[in-house]
């Protein structure tokens, strides 16, 4: 069963239009609607502010400004980060554009959205910092990473190595600002009845997201439940308790009734973080035959001081390649921005992005292949931690992408390959990404009669949990899938670390199993057996009346020996074609190879999708994405969906995925690593990589946009 | 009546320029001819959705998507931008393709409208809702029924002639292409990115294999 590419368990639901997300949950009964009304400036202090107009309009029955909002618990760093504690119109200070000033309920959304407009401000406007490149000198490294790792390593003597030569790289790269933008707006449904607060809730951590709503209303975790049945995607974007669940919820108590509020699109941008812009040096010393002697990658990201996220983009380099002398750092810049927060592929999206380009500028400067250049500088060690690097696939991932693809009919000089007004090339870049374990429980129950129920916390964002959930389980107990009901992601099931860093599918499926191993030796002592057999399990009602259950657990990494004793990651290499219009610079994806090694799947159709819809967000980054921040006043210039743009149907052809038959024990007893996040793993450089080999115009500045190219571009032909 | 004039950029982005130079306020444009008073305005209209005829007492500014979704709790037709960029919310009406975000519920008396809801149930999936499913053209599902309902509806404009910025011969039968495919789903943003597998769903369908 495990491994078995079947369909969604959730699919008819959602194809149908009866999977339920948070804002339509009808449980509650008739919910007042709740609208935020955001500050119009990115620093400064509201000079006045007047609700009458507001409060007396149609159908309003609440407008929360900073004034009489309830008293909340106060932020507080904890590096859980998810858990942490959000209070709402605190003071009349605004730290960034679109803040939440007022927060209007009304019997109507429509009520609510005319009212909140009503809410008069006046604004004391300060002068703000709110761009990177003007503020870069004033950056400050950081000891360690928000994820815990430290912010700085150093072997050798990297400015030697450069000295030393004989080929240098040292380029500047900047990667922009990212939102995550899942489809599904950020949305509560609040219900506060008898001292309890049910919140139904578009998050990926449920536990983590329980305990700051608990700690920011000034409530014990116990009076909080959390449920968020079905997700509409997360990419990060709803790890963090945001703006919404928290109004919401004071206006339910205060109202006692139940108020929903969604994030209108534009508020998706303004009320959630950003990936932060970043600039990047890469530097790099080769021997003439291609032997790394020296790499090195300093970042300097936007940060906002009092919630710092410091992405992890310079620690790609530090698994990747084996070189004696190596340098990787991170500094922060803060600006009047909000707070950044994880975006998909947290420090290996805009990391490898530069790492991988500034790779491909080598292979170039020294005439290698650049797929020979990377198996060159291959590792079974890791060169920083000095441990194995378990399930080391990168050259597997690279050779079977090489065939596959059909490297080897590459452009080998770049702007060589002219098909009428387009110039065609071809590129690659590997990919890795750091496999992380958090501790996650998961409960097991067979019903006398048989039925076998599945409960865990970890919500399916469109990861395919529930499904995979039903596949482990249905392996572990010897049973079919369609035997298994699996409920997900409400707060009185077992907590885990959530959906999110590619860890969901390994920490659900390592509990999952335990506490089904658990349940057969329960079973087994009860029947006098040795063991259990599998046609036992419709029999339990013989000895278990009231039916059994069992849970199980899986640890954090930091308790977990693998993770000592060897550099754990997931791997992956990309190919790409694409075409360039001469005349307008547009680049076209023509087609894409990914081949990628992730342990053992756990469901070959699911993966392959996330992985495949992972490449997509690398093909995104390369040519699409970026959000522009207005230096004058700190808001987002581009913030919805028709100017931010992400790839739609028109730009991506077929893309090849491919997973290697893999299975990494010493990841865990089962084997599985994760996916979500592989695919945008070195994507974008294999992109950016073809574009630099069809035309020979290399842009260090992503996105690779029109603007960036035309210059660069030879005439037209003129017709015969 | 609440004669308050609305902007999908309203108040949440006002012009910068103004904050800077009057220390004024987004809410000042927006006030329009509001004076103070409590009554709201409601508006009766006939929905005939899925066939069957719904009467619905609403708030003249509700619109098609949000009558569906909070009137009529068929909550399949999905709210990912309001502001007709995303496609999430598409439906038919009188079998085209629309936007149910850019259109008011008022201004449907007697439409027929169908929603993901009525092109089948979980154990009567439409053809197209199945291949989804067998195609894994979807991840999260937010998109989903856009997705489904526009592509349903681009197999009857393609049967049927219309042309999109693609098609090459405007005097022929249109083919049945890929490229005309993508373009012509190229209003449903899929964030998961599904799209790859949603065009073998489609084509699946077109080509009338299972």
């Amino acid at each position: 069963m495990i491994g078995a590419g079947i369909n969604r368990i959730d699919g008819p639901l959602k194809v149908t239009g009866r999977a339920v997300y948070s804002y339509e949950r009808q449980d509650a009964g008739q919910p007042f609607y709740g609208f935020i009304r955001g500050a119009a400036i990115g620093k400064g202090k509201i000079a006045a502010i007047d609700t009458a107009e507001a409060e007396s309009a149609p159908g309003v029955r609440l407008v929360l400004t900073h004034r009489n909002a309830p008293k909340q618990g106060a932020f507080v760093n904890k590096p859980t980060i998810f858990d942490r504690p959000h209070p709402q119109l605190t003071t009349d200070r605004i730290e960034y554009f679109g803040e939440p000033v007022a927060f209007v309920v009304a019997d109507t959304f429509e009520q609510a959205r005319a009212a909140a407009a009503l809410v008069n401000l006046t604004y004391g406007r300060e002068d703000g910092a709110f761009d990177l490149a003007n503020h870069a000198d004033q950056a400050e490294p950081q000891a360690t990473l928000s994820i815990g790792l430290p912010g700085e390593t150093r072997f050798g003597d990297l400015e030697a190595a450069m000295s030393a030569g004989p080929v240098t790289i040292d380029q500047t790269y900047t990667t922009p600002y990212h939102f995550s933008q899942p489809m599904e707006p950020h949305a509560c449904l609040a219900d506060w009845r008898d001292d309890h607060l049910t919140v139904y809730l578009a998050t990926q951590t449920v536990a983590q997201n329980r305990i700051a709503l608990a700690e920011t209303l000034g409530l014990a975790a116990d009076q909080v439940t959390v449920d968020a049945a079905f997700v509409g995607g997360g990419f990060g974007s709803k790890l963090y308790l945001h703006a919404e669940a928290v109004l919401a919820a004071l206006a339910a108590r205060k109202l006692a009734n139940p108020v929903k509020v969604a994030l209108t699109r534009r508020q998706v941008f303004t009320l959630t973080g950003h990936r932060p812009e970043m600039i990047h040096r890469v530097r790099l010393a080769a021997t003439l035959d291609g032997q790394l002697t020296g790499l090195g990658h300093d970042v300097n990201l936007q940060a906002a001081v009092a919630e710092p996220w410091i992405e992890q983009a310079a620690t790609v380099a530090r698994s990747l390649y084996a070189a004696p002398n190596r340098l990787t750092r991170h500094s922060i810049t803060n600006l009047d921005l909000k707070a950044a927060e994880a975006v998909r592929g947290p420090g290996e999206l805009p990391g490898l992005l530069a790492f991988e380009t500034a790779m491909d500028e080598l292979a170039y400067a020294l005439d290698i292949d650049p797929v020979e250049l990377r198996l060159k500088n291959d590792t079974a060690i890791d060169p920083e931690l000095g441990v194995p690097l378990n399930g080391r696939r990168l050259a597997d991932c690279l050779r079977e992408g090489a065939k596959r693809f059909g490297w080897d009919r590459r452009p080998k000089t770049p702007g060589s390959r002219r098909e009428g007004d387009h110039l065609v090339g071809y590129g690659m870049a590997a990919g890795i990404r750091m496999h992380f374990q958090g501790p996650t429980g998961a409960i097991v129950r067979i019903e006398p009669d048989g039925r076998v129920i599945v409960r865990s916390d970890t919500p399916d964002i469109g990861t395919g949990t529930y499904t995979i959930a039903a596949q482990i389980a249905a392996e572990s107990l010897g049973i079919g899938v369609d035997q298994v009901t699996v409920q997900l992601a409400h707060s009185d099931f077992p907590p885990s670390a959530g959906a999110g860093g590619s860890w969901g599918a390994s920490n659900l499926s390592i509990a999952l199993d335990r506490a089904c191993q658990q349940i057969r030796n329960r079973i087994a002592e009860a029947a006098g057996l040795g063991a259990t057999p599998n046609d036992i399990l419709a029999d339990v009602g013989r000895w278990f009346p009231e039916g059994v259950e069992a849970t199980g657990q899986t640890i954090g990494q930091a308790d977990d020996p693998n993770f000592k004793n060897y550099s754990q990651n997931t791997y992956g290499a990309a190919f790409a074609e694409v075409a360039v219009d001469i005349a307008t610079g547009e680049v076209r994806l023509r087609r894409m190879t990914g081949v990628f090694a992730a342990g053992r799947i756990v469901n070959a159709k699911t993966a392959r999708s996330q992985l495949m819809g992972g490449m997509i967000w690398g093909v995104s980054s390369a040519l699409h994405e970026a959000a522009h921040v207005d230096p004058r006043y700190g808001n987002w210039v581009n913030g919805d969906l028709a100017e931010y743009l992400m790839p739609v149907h028109a730009d991506i052809p077929a893309i090849e995925t491919v997973l290697l038959d893999d299975y990494d024990e010493h990841a865990n007893h089962l084997g599985i690593k994760g996916v979500g996040e592989l695919g945008v793993c070195g994507t974008g450089a294999a992109v950016s990589n073809a574009v630099f080999n069809a035309t020979g115009i290399r842009v260090r500045d992503f996105p690779i946009t029109l603007s960036k190219l035309l210059s660069g571009l030879p005439p037209m032909r003129t017709a015969a | 009546m609440a004669s308050v004039h609305t902007e999908t950029n309203g108040p949440e982005q006002p012009t910068p320029g103004a904050a800077e130079s009057s220390l004024t306020v987004a809410g000042e444009e927006l006030r329009g001819t509001s004076s103070p008073k409590q009554e709201a305005n409601r508006h009766s209209v006939q929905l005939r959705v899925n066939t069957q005829l719904h009467a619905v007492d609403l708030d003249p500014r509700t619109t098609l998507l949000d009558a569906l979704r909070e009137h009529l709790h068929l909550t399949g037709s999905k709210k990912g931008c309001d502001q007709g960029q995303c496609g999430a919310c598409t439906v038919l009406v009188n079998g085209r393709r629309i936007n149910s975000c850019l259109t008011l519920a008022v201004m449907h008396e007697s439409d027929a409208i169908t929603t993901v809801e009525g092109l089948g149930t979980p154990d009567r999936m439409h053809p197209m809702q199945a291949a989804f499913v067998e195609h894994d053209g979807f991840q999260c599902g937010y998109c989903t029924p856009g997705q489904i309902c526009s592509a349903v509806a681009v197999l009857d404009e393609i049967a049927s002639g219309v042309p999109s910025h693609v098609t090459v011969d405007l005097a022929r039968p249109i083919a049945l292409s890929e490229t005309e495919i993508r373009e012509r789903m190229s209003g449903n943003i899929c964030r998961c990115a599904a799209y790859p597998n949603i065009i073998e769903a489609i084509r699946t369908v077109a080509g009338g294999r299972p």
